[in-house]
């Protein structure tokens, strides 16, 4: 399909929701908008092959995913080394407590397997449908689901494990999260 | 009686809290809008030819498209 004035508008109302996913998958923003970069680029270039009345955030999503991951593989090594200066920029930061839980949260996130970190984000978040994330990740339905599942039950393991009676769970539970007696 | 649950649905209160988490944390950068230099990529490129050249190169045979 042709780059119309209405699919410019459309690639760039994607733009906000591209960005966040982008700094959700790598937890650095100046790379995440780096990505965001490439992923217009790439979309522009191979507009031709983005089937008219398909969904667009769809298929943007699906090659940001895809840069992200070829991307990943060839630079293992820096990532390891963001997830240092990200620890850097935590120190600097305020410790209010609202940001505080905030970046508990998204240390907790970064150490969920990316198969999973990646479906929790797209369903939970950006609020694809079950099939739409299975579609950007090349999987089945029910490998996303199962990856959301795991990996709500790893955040909640990560964040909520010690605050949980908090919640007041019944005994059952408090014996599942509680470990030895 | 409270009805037991089991352990994939572990505590509905924590799930809520996590999902509510997950999207403050999404929709916080979402509010941020478009920043100008994406507005302006968007609004220079042309088409293909310009994308592809903006990337750097890319496939030599791919400009041969001729819509």
């Amino acid at each position: 399909m042709p780059l119309t004035d209405s699919l410019r508008d459309d690639i760039l109302a994607s733009v906000p929701s591209l960005r966040a996913f982008a700094i959700s998958l790598s937890g650095n923003g100046d790379r995440a908008d780096d990505l965001v970069q490439e992923t217009l680029l790439r979309a522009i270039a191979n507009i031709d092959s983005f089937q008219p009345g398909s969904n667009l955030p769809a298929w943007l999503f699906t090659i940001l995913r895809n840069l992200f991951r070829s991307d990943y593989r060839k630079r293992r090594r820096e990532v390891e080394d963001a997830e240092g200066n990200y620890a850097k920029t935590l120190k600097t930061q305020p410790a209010q407590n609202a940001h505080l839980e905030f970046e508990e949260f998204r240390v907790a996130l970064d150490k969920l397997p990316q198969d999973q970190r990646e479906a929790l984000i797209l369903v939970g978040a950006s609020g694809f449908s079950y099939e739409d994330a299975a579609a950007i990740c090349g999987c089945a339905v029910g490998t996303i689901k199962s990856r959301v599942n795991r990996a709500r039950s790893k955040l909640s393991a990560l964040l909520y494990v010690d605050g949980a009676e908090d919640f007041g769970p019944d005994n059952t539970v408090r014996a599942v999260i509680g470990g030895n007696s | 009686m409270k009805e037991v649950k089991k352990q994939g649905g572990l505590n509905a209160e924590i799930q809520s809290r996590i999902g509510h988490q997950l999207r403050a944390m999404y929709d916080d950068v979402v509010r941020q809008g478009v920043p100008d230099r994406f507005a302006e990529l968007i609004r220079k490129l042309d088409g293909p030819e310009a994308a592809t050249a903006a990337q750097g190169g890319g496939e030599p045979d791919k400009n041969n498209g001729g819509s």
